[in-house]
């Protein structure tokens, strides 16, 4: 290696810490025990690892569930401790953790008392896809990270995207019905019905489900999706995987409903759509604006990619 | 003693009849000392790293009653005594339970393809705990501050016990249990338990569909010392109750008719057999999940090495039966650690293989 390059290197590395240090400044609250002594965490559940790393807590994390996607490098930065409703008290322990932050779907409830006796803190967070429950969530997670000020920042700015899109949503007269679209297997359409959250970012968004009688995602005939007449189809998924609009409206179920008039298909990510987190406000102003071109929002902050942004 | 061999002595002349019992007591042998080597393994590896010294230490702590220290110390202790020395002892009895009952199942119904699912069992407690898992939170009041998932052992259990005894039931006329009925009814009753947990599947949500799918699949994670307690009578009783039918099974080989008038108690043994597999299957469903492959696989492999005598395949079948378990439970909870693989894919992914080599080895050397 060449000096050059070593001199390079250090500057990138100390305008990397300049950086790190003005970043940190306003966001970590005073007198928050940092470096040295912090405290080494397991998360079981994907909503929770969102929020740690838009809190910029993500050095304490030690180990990740399969249900953290987001962000998506936060798998390959942290062990897998496999799917939350299985797993193993060992492979937790053998982390080292102090504390198990968990949402309620973890367990099995054996493993959760084995930790606990090996003298770890677990923590069993509510998972709930309610605005409530995001703001509930995100001020809980900063408490226990001693990131309070920041938990507070955050959860103001989702709030005031959850605020924003209320105010949208008064101004929206008639709701679109909106058909979610979870899986097309054979032509059949697993859609997504009450209780889900595919249903409540709908609501969100100011749409209507079109198949509110359905209770979790279910398969539906093909004349129940005639019956619910949505004016839009949304969907998820990415690159290859997405369903596109000539394969949805070739299928006669689909041909015969308005939303084939104008071959209205929406489809998004489905774990920012899905997943109720700091980034949901952001979602549905997007969806929004997509089913009602005409409802008037005011800027939503994306809270998570505005941290990512900044790192 | 002498039904035995009396059926081995049409096949067989005396000298390869003494070749193959020496081969026996060399196999059992050779057995004890792979499971107790497997064992040893299983109790020094895990995703927490301890030396060997560190765990032979803790285990003498925990048997001298000496107080274990504080700190790292106490979790590695927590580690050997509260998580892996349970899983040991849980998988040595489950797997020696669910081969032993695949042999009574293979002899009672003379069968090869034989195994405990067909007394009902395995679909009653999978009825049993998709009810538990799809519908707990709906039937148990939440004000008892039950977890419904808690219930699941205890409905698996209930579940396999009552479809068997359904079963048993329908086969049984004027005292006679027709073995060829109690095939075909648990047939049909496996597909009608089927369909039923198909509605469940269709009415779950993501993740109950989730848990229906691992438990389906089998793990040891759940072993703790209570549910130790609860389960080790059970297997332990059905395990200690077999050499008694040994005979009985060997005399079965010739049929029923023949049994009887060699002796044999014929109607109370189906009765006792049917029984015990219920009770072993049942317990280990509901301590472990459904752990499929080991009850077929290790019998067969037993009588393509050792020989159909039950006197000497049953005490085999339990050896190799626990053996096969606790080797794959140390793979299913090392490979992907910290995360642990369902034991279900781990005992098919080891034995299956090796049973295919036997089997083509087998048609190589005796075409």
């Amino acid at each position: 290696m060449t000096r050059a390059k070593d001199i390079s290197m250090l500057a990138t590395l100390a305008r990397a810490a300049a950086l790190a240090a003005f970043v940190c400044a306003p966001v970590c609250a005073p007198g928050a025990a940092f470096a040295a002594e912090e405290e080494r965490l397991v998360v079981a559940g994907g909503v929770l690892t969102e929020i740690l790393y838009a809190l910029g807590a993500q050095d304490r994390i030690v180990g990740v569930d399969t249900t953290s996607l987001h962000p998506p490098r936060a798998l390959e930065e942290h062990p897998d401790i496999g799917y939350l409703r299985a797993l193993s008290a060992e492979g937790v322990l053998s982390l080292a953790p102090d504390r198990v932050l968990a949402t309620d779907a973890a367990g099995p409830a054996d493993a959760l008392d084995l930790i606990r006796q090996a003298g770890v803190d677990v923590e069993i967070l509510r998972e709930e896809p309610t605005e409530a429950g995001v703001l509930a969530r995100i001020r809980e997670v900063g408490a226990l990270v001693e990131a309070e000020e920041a938990a507070r920042a955050l959860a103001d700015e989702v709030a005031a995207g959850f605020a924003a899109l209320a105010q949208a949503r008064a101004t929206i007269e008639a709701p679109v019905r909106v058909l979610f679209v979870l899986s097309l297997q054979n032509g059949r359409a697993m859609v997504g019905g009450a209780g889900t959250s595919a249903d409540a970012i709908i609501t969100l968004a100011g749409g209507e489900n079109a198949v509110s009688g359905v209770d979790g995602y279910k398969p539906v005939t093909d004349e129940a999706i005639i019956a619910a007449a949505p004016d839009v189809i949304l969907s998820i998924g990415r690159g290859d995987h997405a369903l596109s609009p000539d394969d949805v409206f070739a299928l006669p179920a689909f041909a015969m409903t308005p939303a084939a008039a104008e071959r209205r298909l929406v489809t998004m990510d489905g774990l920012a759509l899905l997943g109720f987190g700091p980034r949901t406000p952001q979602a549905a102003a997007e969806l929004m604006k997509i089913l009602h071109p005409e409802a008037v929002i005011a800027p939503v902050i994306a809270p998570l990619l505005r941290a990512e942004a900044t790192r | 003693m002498s039904a035995g061999l009396a059926a081995g002595r049409l096949a067989d002349a005396p000298s390869a009849l003494a070749a193959r019992r020496r081969r026996a007591r060399l196999g059992t042998g050779l057995l004890v000392v792979v499971l107790a080597a497997i064992s040893i393994v299983a109790l020094g590896a895990g995703a927490v790293a301890i030396p060997p010294g560190r765990v032979v230490a803790i285990l003498w702590e925990a048997a001298t009653g000496a107080g274990a220290d504080a700190g790292d110390g106490a979790r590695d202790a927590l580690v050997v005594t509260g998580i892996r020395l349970p899983r040991v002892a849980m998988g040595i009895l489950v797997g020696a339970a669910l081969a032993v009952a695949g042999a009574l199942m293979q002899g009672l119904f003379r069968n090869p393809l034989a195994d405990p699912g067909l007394v009902g069992v395995s679909s009653g407690a999978g009825l049993a705990a998709g009810i538990t898992i799809v519908l707990g939170e709906r039937l148990v009041p939440a004000a008892l501050g039950i977890d419904p998932f808690a219930l699941l052992p205890v409905g698996a259990f209930l579940g396999g016990l009552a479809t068997t005894l359904l079963l048993y039931a329908i086969a049984t006329r004027g005292g006679r249990t027709s073995i060829a009925t109690m095939l075909l009814a648990g047939i049909a009753l496996g597909a009608l338990a089927g369909a039923a947990s198909g509605v469940l599947a269709f009415m779950s949500d993501d993740r109950q569909l989730r848990d229906l799918t691992f438990w389906s699949l089998g793990s040891l994670g759940g072993a703790t010392w209570s549910k130790l307690a609860i389960v080790a009578p059970i297997l332990g009783a059905t395990l200690l109750a077999t050499p008694i039918l040994a005979r009985a099974l060997n005399a079965l080989v010739l049929g029923e008719a023949e049994a009887y008038h060699l002796g044999i108690a014929v109607e109370r043994v189906k009765t006792a057999i049917v029984i015990l597999v219920a009770a072993a299957v049942g317990a280990s469903v509901a301590a472990a999940g459904v752990i499929g492959f080991v009850g077929i696989v290790v019998p067969h492999l037993l009588r393509l090495a050792i020989g159909p005598d039950h006197r000497v395949l049953l005490p085999a079948c339990a050896l190799l039966g626990a053996a096969l378990l606790v080797l794959a439970d140390i793979v299913a909870r090392t490979l992907v650690a910290p995360a642990e693989l369902p034991i279900g894919i781990v005992t098919a992914a080891i034995g299956a293989p090796f049973f295919l080599w036997l089997l083509l080895r087998r048609r190589g050397f005796f075409p």
